[in-house]
């Protein structure tokens, strides 16, 4: 088998290289990369406005910007690291490009549709950008898009709120694709239990993109609907309630915080194994808590709403929902743990990354149960507590989990190896940053500062401070990592086919992957089965 | 490009297609059942208004409308069928008269909107704020929603079947290029999502017109 010749997805096609064969190309991992090539360059924008942000915030009182200005900003911070990074991008970049190939199959089940998806995406993405330029100019109304300010700003929520609806499709057409993919195009002998734990965090992931984005799609119809016609469902004025959008746009907007978080799961499942040498402690309890986190995950909206008017039953049964999901997540995270337990460590980056998440995702876990029991929640409630469990969650959680799966996965993407010392220096700026940053936003949090101000008193100014100078430390290691990678991609070492000792499917070809995949059906034996050695 | 290659690894099926347009039909529903969900709230909260907001509809039209998208069903199963035998001709007669009884659906809503309108009885408008109760008016802003949206997918609907139309036609005209069973397939799939805009309206019809 090593003596043929494959040609490499990256090499020119036949067809003619350039842009035309990337942006309109049906192959999986071209579309992977032009997911991950436009998500990460909005990535770095909202990082950049979270940075203002933080600067305005060095000081009480005008720093920088006028308050309007800082309304825009947090706004637009959020919608890009939602709606343009985070859940887009924690399935769509490494799942389109590892899922077929974990599974055996040489594309997923309707390739055209995929690079609609990107092109979906894209036209999302400048309508997005388009609403910051027209009309009554950038959004104020913060992510959420809440009734009756969204209704009222003159600002032009119309176009953004219809941005975010075409982002919802796009998503949507990506789950039907993997959920279409995983039941019909494993190769023989894959059957489900003997699929990488990667796949089932992606099916888990792929199943909420398909039952919850229409939530938020007819959520979003009806805000423009109201904000174009003034049908009144939400104006009290006309027998509507603003209270019934806030229950529409959390049925969507919590599991959503699952689409961000499941596919890095998966990504951590797949980790560890590898650099313990062992297989995956509970690898049923980890496939199936996947699916009860979303199952789960789909009934506790109401807990973003214990102090917006609810009745006292529904309040306490959405909190004992919230502590239910804490099981399944408490579930991997052990499992994840036991497997280390007597595993023969390798300390390569991905495993650095994949330790500093589990410590940053269990305060961000811990913090969440905080919320989620009533008492305390009626104290926390809008203040920085929110701000700092949320980022601890998605970026010490979902985006470190991306990091690491990066590191792990770079090389067979690109077929080049960076350099590890500068990924040392990356990941302990990033941690030490990150950490000033998030953690002084939680004890703000607890000393009363509210969420989304512009201004304050002066005694929370010290914790202000830390945290800003964090956020300089933060962007710097993302920076060094960055430029780690950007340089690994002309001058790094040539990678081997499997560099880590990988026992998966996409160890089995070579470094980067040949257009089809696999050239004869691969051969499919127990999941992280370690004991014939790395996968050849 | 691929041709060449040998792939029983990724062997294809029609299923895959079948597949992923019931997902799609799965959105479909969750896009309308969020409305569904709003309608809920307030049919409770207001179900004295809604009993005399639905006396004002106009159930003739409303049941003329239903019996239309119900014969287009047919119709359109017709068609499948008629595909699925080869007769291509034969099912781009029904698939035609799928579209037009689409769009006799269409005309018959605008003249009961229209109806409505010249009655002041539209979003936003003075009168009807005037004249009716705030639960009168939640009726009329969910009857305005859902039957705008599902007239939307009947638009919808409509194009999908004419682009179907022009295919079956091509396979009537000429014995070459896909063949009756690939194209029955799609046909059937573009059927599931007729068959869709119809079973919306089967739940819109008692929630609007027969609640009074």
């Amino acid at each position: 088998m090593g003596s043929e010749f494959h040609a490499s997805y990256l090499d020119v096609p036949p067809g003619g290289g350039g842009l035309k064969s990337w942006i309109f190309s049906t192959d999986h991992k071209r579309i992977a990369i032009l997911y991950l090539i436009s998500i990460l360059a909005f990535f770095f924008v909202g990082a950049a406005i979270g940075i203002l942000m933080r600067l305005e915030l060095i000081a009480p009182g005008k720093t920088l910007f006028e308050p309007s200005t800082y309304n825009a900003l947090f706004t637009l911070h959020g919608v890009i690291m939602i709606f343009l990074f985070v859940i887009p991008g924690m399935p769509a970049i490494l799942g389109n490009f590892f899922l077929p190939i974990m599974i055996g199959a040489k594309d997923v089940a309707f390739p055209r549709l995929n690079l609609l998806s990107w092109w979906i995406y894209m036209a999302g993405a400048l309508l997005a950008v388009a609403s910051l330029f027209t009309g009554g100019g950038p959004p104020d109304t913060g992510w959420t898009f809440y009734v009756p300010y969204s209704l009222r700003t003159g600002t032009n929520v119309t176009l953004a709120v219809f941005a975010a609806f075409v982002l919802g499709f796009s998503s949507i057409l990506t789950g039907l694709n993997f959920i279409t993919t995983v039941h019909r195009l494993r190769a023989p002998g894959m059957t489900f239990f003997r699929m990488p734990l990667f796949v089932w965090a992606h099916y888990a992931t792929a199943w909420i993109q398909i039952l919850a984005t229409p939530i938020l799609a007819i959520t979003l119809v009806l805000v423009m609907a109201e904000r174009l016609f003034g049908i009144g469902l939400f104006d009290p004025a006309k027998g509507g309630d603003p209270l019934l959008f806030q229950h529409l746009f959390w049925i969507y907007s919590h599991p959503a915080v699952y689409i961000m978080i499941l596919p890095p799961m998966g990504y951590i499942s797949e980790i560890i194994p590898t650099f313990a040498k062992k297989r995956i402690y509970g690898y049923k309890a980890i496939a199936l808590s996947s699916l009860a986190i979303a199952f789960v995950g789909y009934l506790v909206w109401g807990h973003h709403m214990f102090t917006s008017g609810m009745s006292d039953t529904s309040r306490w049964i959405f909190s004992l929902l919230t502590f239910l999901v804490a099981i399944p997540s408490g579930v991997k995270v052990f499992n994840w743990v036991a497997t280390l337990y007597k595993g023969s460590i390798e300390l390569e980056p991905p495993l650095v990354y994949v330790l500093a998440f589990i410590f940053l995702f269990s305060i961000g876990g811990l913090t969440g149960l905080m919320q989620g029991a009533l008492a305390t929640d009626i104290h926390l409630h809008d203040t920085y507590f929110v701000v700092g469990h949320f980022h601890y969650i998605i970026f010490g959680g979902a985006v470190f989990a991306f990091m690491a799966a990066l590191l792990y996965w770079f090389p067979k993407m690109t077929g080049r190896m960076y350099s590890k010392r500068a990924v040392w220096v990356a990941l302990a700026h990033q941690f030490v940053g990150f950490n000033m940053l998030y953690f002084s936003m939680l004890i703000l949090g607890m000393m009363g500062m509210p969420r989304r101000y512009y201004d304050y008193l002066p005694r929370f100014q010290t914790l202000h401070v830390v945290a800003t100078v964090g956020s300089w430390i933060l962007v710097a290691g993302l920076v060094v990592l960055a430029a780690a990678l950007l340089r690994a991609l002309r001058r790094g070492e040539r990678a081997p086919a499997n560099p880590w000792g990988g026992v998966s499917l996409e160890w089995t070809i070579p470094s980067p992957p040949p257009e089809e995949n696999f050239s004869l059906p691969p051969e499919v034996g127990e999941p992280y089965d370690f004991s014939k050695g790395p996968a050849r | 490009m691929s041709a060449a290659v040998p792939a029983p690894h990724t062997h294809r099926d029609p299923e895959v297609s079948r597949i992923g347009m019931w997902l799609f039909l799965l959105t479909e529903m969750l896009l309308f059942a969020g409305c569904f969900l709003a309608y809920a709230v307030f049919r409770v909260r207001y179900s004295g208004d809604f009993h005399f907001a639905a006396q004002e509809l106009n159930l003739s039209l409303g049941l003329v409308n239903t019996l239309v998208l119900l014969t287009s069903s047919l119709t359109m199963v017709l068609a499948i069928a008629a595909m699925e035998q080869g007769r291509a001709g034969r099912a781009a007669a029904w698939t035609g008269a799928t579209i037009a009884l689409g769009a006799v659906f269409l005309v018959v809503k605008g003249f009961e909107w229209a109806a409505k309108f010249r009655h002041g009885i539209y979003p936003n408008s003075p009168a009807l704020a005037a004249a009716h109760t705030p639960g009168e008016q939640v009726f009329y802003g969910l009857y305005y929603t859902l039957t705008g949206l599902h007239a939307l997918h009947v638009v919808i609907g409509m194009v999908v079947l004419a682009v179907m139309l022009v295919f079956v036609l091509r396979a009537a005209r000429s014995a070459e290029g896909e063949g009756p069973g690939a194209l029955a397939d799609r046909l059937e799939n573009a059927g599931l999502y007729w068959h869709l805009v119809d079973v919306i309206w089967i739940f819109l019809f008692p929630l609007f017109y027969l609640i009074s």
